[in-house]
């Protein structure tokens, strides 16, 4: 999980040097300075941050692929599902939606970064990239074969553009063979692409 | 059809050629989940102080060679800081002081 | 508010490109889709954008194109979709194809 540390200009103590480092430090200074928010506020915010990542958005996957009652409460209402496996994730409007034999979903926000960090922490950067933003609408399957995901022509390719209120996270498909793993070693093979729907879930026995 | 210069904004780029999506990211620095936070705080607090949309409104609003050339969290702080302003939380004179002594004080601090 | 449209429902985007923050992507404008379902109602964004954060709440719809409507080039495959997420104030009836 990536952590307030792992930058190396963080960890080196690096000080800013850019006008936008030194603006940031300039307007958290006089919101602090004027009470609007404290010190403390930021880090338990930065913290919050931290604390999601993939594996939250993998042990939601893996519970569906092991529970067909969880999937189907999850499908139908993400926010209580996710909810009911203990997992906070605040007032984000969020929809899962399932990659089947039939259908492979994709997630895109061609105006900005719509994401659910929630589930995912925060975005890579090519997800808020313009070639990402622009294609993923119009040429999917290119797109997708970029990652290395070839989808047969039978099968449903479903972009979603999260322009507005609501997040998306994809249920890939459970790989074959892969019946006698436990959840925990099910969430592992969960990686953060398959969840944006890029790619799909890789399992090669030894 | 001619179209008016303004007919679409620069953000709005769904559909448009764009060349192989390179699939770079880096672990955010501490600066970039500061200028994060201070949206989420600004944007949850009751009442809230600015809104998401204000954010975007103000990124949108950047001329197509800065939204460019400036990284995601330097388009954040820089709308975060207008929305502060056009909502009247900081005003210009304020922050334009808080600048220029936070600039001196890491000028002073090198070695 | 009661959404004025419900799953199933032919839609059409409004055209209109107007100066302001805009959400309905532009090239969804002007486009045929079909309701995908009713995704709940929240404030304008239009309005929170320029600081208006109380104005009333809007039907928001999940929207559900064919590749082939949204772009006629398309090269995927025919049953390709597209769902984007559009506010009631930008969506008109549409006839749906004969029925």
């Amino acid at each position: 999980m990536k952590t307030s540390s792992t930058n190396e200009r963080d960890t080196k103590n690096i000080p800013p040097t850019t006008y936008y480092q030194f603006l940031e430090i300039s307007v958290r200074e006089l919101l602090i300075e004027k009470g609007v928010l404290s010190d403390e506020d930021i880090r338990n915010a930065v913290k919050e941050m931290d604390s999601r990542g993939p594996e939250l958005g993998a042990q939601v996957v893996a519970r569906a692929w092991v529970d067909p009652q969880f999937k189907q409460s999850l499908l139908q209402d993400a926010p209580s599902a996710v909810k009911a496996l203990g997992l906070e994730i605040g007032p984000v409007q969020l929809l899962v939606v399932e990659n089947t034999p039939e259908v492979h979903n994709l997630i895109v926000c061609t105006l900005c970064s719509c994401y659910p960090r929630s589930l995912l922490g925060l975005p890579p950067d090519w997800y808020k990239s313009r070639e990402y933003r622009s294609r993923a609408v119009r040429e999917p399957r290119s797109v997708l074969l970029e990652f290395g995901t070839d989808i047969s022509d039978e099968v449903e390719v479903r972009v979603h553009d999260s322009t507005a209120d609501l997040r998306y996270l994809v249920l890939p498909q459970r790989p074959e063979g892969t019946g006698h793993l436990t959840e925990d070693e099910l969430a592992a093979l969960v990686k953060r692409d398959s969840m944006i729907g890029v790619t799909e879930v890789c399992f090669s026995a030894i | 059809m001619e179209r008016d210069l303004t007919s679409r904004s620069h953000h709005d780029m769904g559909g448009l050629e764009a060349g192989h999506i390179k699939p770079v990211e880096h672990d955010y620095e501490l600066w970039e989940k500061n200028v994060d936070a201070l949206l989420v705080l600004l944007t949850s607090m009751s009442p809230k102080l600015m809104s998401v949309d204000q954010l975007r409104k103000g990124i949108e609003s950047l001329p197509p060679d800065a939204y460019e050339k400036m990284s995601y969290y330097e388009r954040w702080i820089f709308s975060i800081t207008q929305a502060l302003q056009y909502n009247g939380v900081l005003t210009t004179k304020e922050l334009s002081r808080k600048l220029e002594e936070v600039q001196s004080r890491y000028e002073t601090e090198e070695v | 508010m009661i959404p004025l449209f419900q799953t199933g429902n032919a839609v059409r985007v409004r055209k209109g490109s107007p100066p302001g923050h805009i959400r309905t992507p532009f090239y969804v404008r002007g486009c045929k889709g079909v309701i995908e379902r009713v995704a709940g109602e929240y404030r304008n964004p239009e309005e929170l954008a320029f600081g208006r954060f109380d104005t009333p709440v809007v039907p928001l719809y999940r929207v559900r194109f064919q590749q082939q409507e949204v772009w006629p080039d398309y090269q995927g495959s025919p049953q390709d979709s597209l769902d984007v997420e559009i506010f009631e104030f930008w969506l008109e009836p549409a006839n749906p194809e004969k029925t």
